[in-house]
């Protein structure tokens, strides 16, 4: 759906990190963890295009007040790399933007009786939380959050306050463990042989080990992936990646925004 | 007064309303039917079509420029078969006319694909497409050659007897001497522009953007262009000419209008609007109510120089 919404909280959690809070239609709280919303940060023609991001959270809060009612929210968490993110970081609130959502094809919540493993890198753990806060209500979960340094490091708290094991490490060593998160998901979960399902969000490099790590211990594994998108419903074609079967003979593009964002990771040709 | 009479003809295509969604921009219509009501839109255009499918280019395709943006898709498409089963159920449920946006890499081929278009009784009418400016073999020699595009259209308008419309591209010296090309093979409209050929750098790779390392520019940012050339090529045929270019408002459509455009194409805006086609017809319908005209066909060419 399409609507107008208001800015609730534009909150800078860490240099250059922002999380939002935005009011929607009580039918946004249907979203699936993993969805994304396309937001025209201006109505104008600079920047032109939406900008795609992951819900970080849904809710309902209801008032306090006899007769008031309840109203529905959801929050962004991003990071100003650009025109868009840089317009968005000045809102306050009581400011509004173009909102179309939810969009995409979510996680697979999978077996209850799995523990999940969720890894996140940088700004990559948005739609992790919401994932986080609906599968912990029924499985074991364990977080792992990675960065380059402690300010890319974001929402720990957060994680931690749902009942989430939560383990970081960064490659400068400033916060957590130092080294790549991926390793030290992999120490945790060779450690015992329990069935577990990945999941996954954050840049390409570490996507990638994450898939290969699930290749190697044959481990159920969903990446969510970010792509650079024009529309978000499947039309402008600009988002695709390659699937598994694609080569140049074969081609096999997926639609990121339609197909995804949320991929198996055995549906994607890691190259 | 009563409401404005807004719909236009052409080529034997009666529409509601002189917008159309333009190829590329709307996918089959049905991605966007949540979104905007198909049946405010004077007609839908779908997304270029081949014998085959087609994978298109490699990523990154698109990339956004100040006040436009840059695409080297490269024709992605299901193919003909595919539309047939699987795109044409839902058009058939929508009464505003479907015209198929087309393209082959020989002429032979642009005949066998008019020749199956024609037998789809949803399909009101065909778009050549000459300009794809991404593809080695998507047009662009038809596009670029007089001679090469008559030889073209001259081969659809025998495979066909649907109404056919060829889409040009602005990347030539003189698009006049093509659109007299056209006029010539009988096409029965022109729509113009098509993207124009343009170029993003990325300063710390030292690399270009787009994996095709050029692509098609849209968006506001072409609208000037675009009129200017709507102009010419108005001035110049007989046939209609259908306004495509950077149209985001209904002052935008009604510029063209003005500079001769019988109907325009709404593109680029559906990506960020997906309402856009509906929202500028109401636009339209709004100015010609608040200025007292009676029917926008009064307006066509209706520019003093």
């Amino acid at each position: 759906m399409q609507f107008r919404s208001t800015i609730i909280s534009n909150q800078e959690v860490s240099p250059g990190y922002f999380r939002m809070r935005l009011t929607a239609p009580p039918e946004l709280s249907g979203a699936s963890p993993g969805q994304f919303i396309m937001v025209r940060v201006r109505d104008a023609i600079d920047p032109l295009l939406r900008r795609p991001f992951g819900i970080f959270d849904v809710g309902t809060i209801k008032s306090e007040f006899p007769g008031l009612g309840s109203a529905t929210y959801f929050e962004i968490l991003y990071k100003v790399v650009g025109k868009g993110t840089e317009a968005l970081s000045d809102y306050h609130h009581g400011d509004h933007v173009d909102v179309i959502a939810p969009l995409g094809a979510g996680f697979d919540l999978g077996d209850p009786a799995e523990e999940k493993i969720l890894v996140g890198g940088g700004v990559g753990i948005a739609p992790l939380y919401y994932l986080a806060r609906t599968l912990v209500q029924r499985s074991r979960v364990r977080f792992f959050l990675g960065g380059r340094t402690r300010d890319d490091i974001l929402c720990v708290t957060e994680f931690e306050r749902l009942g989430v094991e939560t383990y970081v490490a960064t490659d400068d060593g400033t916060l957590g463990d130092r080294g790549l998160v991926t390793d030290v998901m992999e120490r945790h979960i060779r450690e015992d042989g329990r069935p577990k399902t990945l999941y996954a969000c954050g840049p390409m490099p570490m996507l990638k080990a994450v898939a290969d790590i699930a290749r190697r211990t044959a481990t159920p594994c969903q990446v969510s992936l970010e792509a650079y998108m024009a529309c978000g419903m499947g039309a402008c074609l600009g988002c695709v990646v390659k699937g598994k079967g694609h080569s140049d003979d074969t081609p096999d593009y997926r639609c990121v925004c339609k197909d995804g964002p949320v991929f198996t990771f055995d549906q994607l040709k890691w190259v | 007064m009563s409401k404005p009479d807004l719909s236009v003809n052409i080529a034997g295509i009666a529409l509601r309303n002189p917008v159309m969604t333009a190829s590329g921009t709307f996918g089959y219509g049905e991605e966007f039917s949540e979104y905007v009501d198909l049946e405010t839109i004077g007609a839908i255009i779908t997304k270029g079509l081949s014998l085959r499918p087609k994978a298109g280019n490699p990523t990154p395709r698109i990339q956004e420029t100040t006040g436009g943006m840059l695409n080297a898709i490269g024709l992605q498409n299901v193919g003909i078969d595919a539309f047939v089963e699987q795109k044409v159920p839902f058009l058939r449920t929508v009464s505003t006319p479907v015209i198929a946006n087309f393209f082959g890499n020989t002429v032979e081929e642009y005949a066998e694909l008019a020749e199956r278009l024609d037998r789809i009784p949803e399909v009101a009418g065909v778009e050549i497409n000459i300009s794809c400016p991404n593809v080695k073999h998507g047009g662009i020699v038809f596009g670029t050659d007089p001679k090469a595009a008559y030889s073209v259209v001259k081969a659809v308008r025998e495979a066909t007897i649907k109404p056919v419309i060829v889409k040009l591209s602005p990347n030539v010296t003189d698009i006049v001497e093509m659109a007299w090309a056209c006029a010539d093979a009988e096409a029965d409209a022109l729509s113009l522009i098509n993207t124009l050929t343009g170029m993003a750098i990325d300063l710390k790779k030292r690399r270009p953007v787009l994996a095709n390392v050029t692509g098609g520019l849209s968006g506001p940012a072409v609208k000037p262009v675009a009129l200017r050339m709507v102009w010419q090529v108005a001035r110049a045929v007989k046939i209609p000419v259908i306004g495509i270019g950077g149209i985001m408002s209904g002052t935008d459509a009604l510029e063209f209008m003005l500079a001769g455009a019988s109907a325009v194409q709404v593109g680029t805006a559906n990506f960020l609007d997906p309402a856009a086609a509906q929202r500028i017809a109401t636009e339209m319908e709004q100015y010609l109510e608040d200025n007292g005209i009676a029917d926008v066909k009064e307006l066509i060419g209706a520019l003093e120089v």
